[in-house]
């Protein structure tokens, strides 16, 4: 028989049954690593998990922060771009219509200068064919009484001018020329 | 007594199978150990064990300590896998039964809990140590004894005599003519029966793992004679897919310990029945 089997029949007890020192050993083990963890260790990582939590959150509240501001630029920046548009857009109607009053403006005027001398020639015209028929009236009625004068043999100039006859005559044919018409 | 108490071996070297010795078979007797100082009889005397148990929690403070002694807030590698540990028993254990409000304060405890068993565990495969301390019946019992009577404190605590008698005997008004058999069982399986098993249940499975691991080892070494070094290489390869599922039983016991300390917790601070 092997000392360690005699050892066994010697002591062997129930294992359920626990030996005192062993009990007091494991309680002191356990103590000294609660001891520890509980006092110094625990608390010490607990501070430093604590802190990690903050720096990690405090980093997202500082990049909310940053998205919110970039976010409000950005609206701003759209409204200034709209409101600049608009303004655009105002100004090329505003310069539209205007053109379109100048245009307005200039074609009337040159109407208006065109009826001008379109009326100034007319007058002229007018003056003209007046003074020419006013002439040669005269000389009509010169060349007729003159005329007729060699013919009758004596001068009928000034008695044909005092008493209108030629231009008497002269109104009967103009009125049958305008009958004629 | 002829056992030499610096003998690291749990079997005699020189017997081998055809040698005429029979199988030096695991047994009670693996489990005991001469003491190193004193006297087994007069109960002061200090032992394998004991050194293990002791040795553990110099090395778990000795690795939080050089973990959370100055923390970082961006941590190390150290630092890291500690927080890891402290994490997974933190949040993974103790917050998901207790809750994260009521359970803060007992974070220590089963940090504490978790990594004094896993700890004593794990000496069942390290070289030299080879052997669970949780394999001695006294250890679980007093970590259990320390949850057992945190347990019937805070019950008192928390409601009273006669809340802590209900609590204790799960009354329930709506049981009718059961209720006084159902109060006696559940006394006893509470207040009885729940701090054996929470120890035992530990105990058990460390003395059952390396019993087994005792076994194949002894007999890969038995067997190494004649024909027996075929059944010897097998033995060896189940020593080593034992040691890989030890390794495995080890944390789930320390997890299964401090789960059930931590429900036993949650229970005297529930409200009643």
């Amino acid at each position: 028989m092997n000392p360690l089997v005699q050892l066994a029949a010697e002591e062997a007890e129930n294992p359920l049954i626990p030996p005192i020192p062993e009990l007091v050993i494991g309680l002191i083990a356990f103590v000294i690593v609660f001891g520890f963890l509980a006092k110094k260790l625990l608390p010490n990582i607990n501070k430093v998990l604590e802190e990690r939590r903050e720096a990690i959150e405090g980093g997202i509240e500082k990049a909310d922060a940053a998205q919110t501001e970039a976010q409000s630029v950005l609206e701003q920046y759209k409204a200034q771009l709209a409101e600049a548009r608009h303004e655009a857009a105002r100004l090329r109607q505003e310069a539209q219509e205007q053109g379109a009053v100048i245009l307005q403006e200039m074609r009337a005027e040159g109407q208006r200068q065109r009826e001008e001398i379109v009326a100034a020639g007319h007058a002229q015209i007018e003056a003209d064919r007046k003074a020419a028929a006013s002439a040669l009236r005269q000389d009509v009625g010169k060349l007729a009484t003159d005329l007729a004068g060699k013919l009758v043999g004596e001068s009928l100039e000034d008695h044909a001018r005092q008493s209108g006859t030629v231009d008497r005559f002269l109104d009967e044919l103009e009125a049958k020329a305008e009958a004629v018409r | 007594m002829s056992a030499d108490p610096t003998q690291v071996l749990a079997f005699e070297t020189d017997c081998h199978i055809f040698d005429g010795c029979g199988f030096p078979a695991p047994g009670l007797h693996s489990f005991l150990f001469e003491p190193l100082w004193g006297d087994a009889d007069s109960n002061l005397y200090f032992n394998k064990t004991m050194l293990l148990a002791l040795l553990g929690s110099v090395i778990i403070v000795g690795f939080f300590w050089a973990a959370f002694r100055k923390p970082k807030l961006v941590p190390g590698k150290l630092q890291m896998v500690a927080e890891a540990g402290y994490d997974f028993v933190r949040r993974g254990i103790v917050y998901e039964t207790i809750g994260k409000k009521d359970g803060e304060k007992y974070v220590p405890l089963m940090v504490s809990l978790f990594f004094v068993i896993w700890m004593m565990n794990l000496w069942s495969i390290i070289p030299v140590a080879q052997f669970p301390v949780t394999a001695i019946i006294s250890y679980p019992a007093a970590l259990a004894g320390i949850v057992y009577i945190l347990w019937v404190v805070l019950t008192f605590k928390k409601h009273g005599f006669v809340g802590a008698f209900k609590n204790f005997t799960g009354y329930d008004k709506s049981l009718g003519g059961v209720l006084p058999l159902s109060m006696t069982i559940e006394f006893f399986s509470n207040l009885l029966v729940r701090p054996f098993t929470h120890a035992v249940r530990l105990f058990a499975n460390m003395f059952a793992g390396h019993t087994l691991l005792l076994l194949f080892t002894i007999a890969s070494w038995y067997l190494l004679n004649g024909i027996g070094f075929a059944y010897a290489g097998v033995s060896f390869v189940m020593v080593i897919v034992m040691t890989a599922f030890e390794l495995f039983i080890q944390a789930v016991q320390a997890y299964v310990f401090v789960l059930l300390a931590c429900s036993y917790v949650q229970g005297a601070l529930a409200k009643g029945h």
